[in-house]
């Protein structure tokens, strides 16, 4: 997956999770709890849903790395290498 | 665990003994196997059950839902055990968890009062009315009542200063013993908590109730318990009642199976939602842990138990709307050993209409209080039976002041103790609300101890009541997935 594609599967997650909230004017930059409600067991089923879709391990240590869009990107890109998004599951 | 279980007759007054195998029919292994069907167990299930695992939940009692559980009793009376009042978090838990038919029959509460020397208001239990009457009833400046919810808001699990409830009160509030019964008594009520414990699990629980007031379940225990449990069978998790599991077999560190009636049933995992200490020092055993995990789950204290009254109109009685949750009391001022007074100066009313369960036009009321263990586990046959009759009296009684005349209204009257919660629940000393703070990390590290093993039974006070118990069950189950995840991987 490249860089769109990864901003496109997370946001697509919390789509599934928070369905409420418009994901479109997500900026990249932002924490995403400053942007939407996103609370710590929002983000374990980001963890989860990883994990479902794409079989990636996000340890708990780690899970301050998914802070930001840009920040999935980063810590996402090597486990995703070879991956087929998955969209609307 | 495999002493000799006493059983009353029938399943409308006890526990019935299964004259079926209950494992008939269940496969030789799961991925894993989850032990009680508690708020947590059953969420814990539904959630590996979602993500595809394949999912054996057990439970020793007839029905499902561990305290979260109704009876029945001739004349047509249903009686909701626990206490029906949780956050409004609860509705997202449930629609994220389970389904969102589930999260839609959650309403909130139309009324909640106080009554006690102190204070006596109604209120809609949120931050804006809270403050309102610290202002208006307790006289307090504004400042000093947007500062203390300000620290609360502003409340981080990880950084804990170590601070007592007591002591973040006494900060805020000096010396205003009606300040802190106001905000204590019905979180004591709500998960066993007491001012000795730490500020941070009572800002956390108190916090959540803060945000938009006091919820329940339209149609009852027994619609919600159903709708859990259709929705389990969707995800393909096989359900299993009346199943008393004796051990968890480990070899060598690692968990491999359950034994029950005389059976081994194999799985890469194990969650247990039976209690702590019955997990780690019964079904496992201690010598499956190191001696430091043994001993400190051993040392780790349990919150009080509960003594409760249920009181069903006969058919065709009905009372006026009072208020859906009446915590009262006649003690002068508030301690929380108080609420677990054995004469029961204190206690809560849930108040039952026929908007609970449209359809069956019926008026129950559940009176709850605290109770210990100590208190009534040394009776003996004829003080415990007059000990619950008194319970009774004194209960009626006091709920003539709120609802005169309505003790001749009343057809069934019945008591439960701590020693009913234990007979029911199995958990040790009839706990209703789990352990003290120091039972969270036992119950969070138990798979560095044990791999394939995990907990989510009530601990920490947190993790206890219904919002707490369900998204703990989610926290378990994604480490549990990661565990399964894993071992594929290396089977791959």
């Amino acid at each position: 997956m490249n860089r769109e594609e990864i901003i496109l599967a997370i946001k697509d997650i919390i789509t599934t999770i928070a369905p409420d909230e418009d994901v479109g004017s997500l900026k990249n930059d932002v924490r995403l709890r400053e942007q939407i409600e996103l609370d710590s067991m929002d983000f374990l089923d980001i963890v989860m849903e990883l994990r479902k879709r794409y079989g990636v391990q996000v340890p708990e240590e780690d899970y301050k790395e998914l802070a930001t869009l840009d920040g999935c990107v980063a810590y996402l890109s090597p486990k995703l290498q070879g991956k087929v998004l998955k969209v609307g599951v | 665990m495999s002493e000799q279980r006493k059983y009353y007759k029938g399943s409308s007054d006890g526990k019935a003994p299964s004259s079926a195998d209950p494992l008939e029919g269940v496969a030789e292994r799961y991925d894993a196997i989850v032990i009680g069907s508690g708020l947590g167990g059953m969420t814990a299930a539904n959630v590996l059950g979602k993500a595809g695992r394949r999912v054996l939940l057990v439970e020793q009692h007839y029905n499902f839902g561990g305290l979260a559980t109704w009876f029945k009793r001739r004349g047509g009376h249903v009686f909701d055990i626990s206490l029906h009042g949780f956050p409004i978090g609860m509705k997202k838990t449930c629609r994220k968890y389970w389904n969102s038919a589930i999260a839609d029959s959650i309403v909130q509460l139309d009324g909640v009062r106080f009554d006690n020397p102190q204070f006596c208001f109604d209120t809609t239990f949120t931050a804006q009315d809270f403050a309102h009457k610290l202002e208006t009833v307790f006289g307090l400046e504004r400042a000093r009542i947007d500062a203390f919810f300000a620290e609360l808001r502003a409340t981080d699990f990880y950084g804990d200063s170590g601070e007592t409830t007591a002591a973040f009160f006494e900060r805020h509030f000096p010396g205003r013993n009606d300040v802190h019964r106001l905000l204590m008594e019905p979180i004591s009520y709500a998960n066993g908590s007491t001012l000795d414990d730490p500020a941070l699990s009572y800002r956390i629980v108190f916090g959540n109730f803060m945000s938009q007031g006091v919820y329940t379940f339209a149609g009852g225990t027994d619609q919600l318990v159903k709708a859990m449990k259709a929705e389990l069978e969707r995800q393909g998790v096989e359900l299993r009642n009346k199943v008393q599991v004796e051990k968890i077999r480990v070899e060598g560190g690692r968990v491999t199976g359950i034994e029950a009636h005389g059976r081994f049933i194999a799985c890469d995992a194990v969650v247990s939602n039976a209690s702590l200490k019955g997990t780690v020092l019964g079904l496992v055993g201690a010598e499956h842990f190191t001696p430091e995990f043994a001993a400190g789950v051993q040392s780790v204290r349990l919150n009080t138990s509960s003594c409760q009254v249920y009181l069903g109109l006969a058919k065709g009685e009905s009372i006026p709307f009072v208020t859906d949750l009446l915590f009262t009391s006649t003690r002068p001022t508030f301690t929380s050993e108080a609420l677990c007074d054995f004469d029961g100066e204190s206690r809560t009313f849930s108040f039952y209409y026929p908007k609970t369960r449209a359809g069956l036009d019926r008026y129950t009321i559940v009176s709850s209080t605290n109770a210990r263990w100590e208190d009534w586990s040394k009776l003996s046959d004829a003080q415990y039976d007059a000990a619950k009759r008194r319970l009774i009296e004194t209960t009626l009684l006091e709920l003539e002041r709120y609802v005169p005349g309505v003790t001749h209204k009343i057809e069934h009257t019945e008591a439960a103790t701590p020693r009913t919660f234990q007979f029911y629940t199995q958990a040790p000393e009839g706990t209703s609300f789990g352990t003290k703070f120091e039972g969270l990390k036992y119950s969070m590290n138990i798979h560095d101890e044990i791999r394939g093993l995990f907990h989510a039974g009530s601990v920490g006070i947190i993790m206890s009541g219904w919002l707490g118990a369900a998204n703990y069950g989610v926290i378990v189950a994604n480490k549990c997935d990661a565990w399964l995840h894993a071992l594929l991987e290396v089977h791959a």
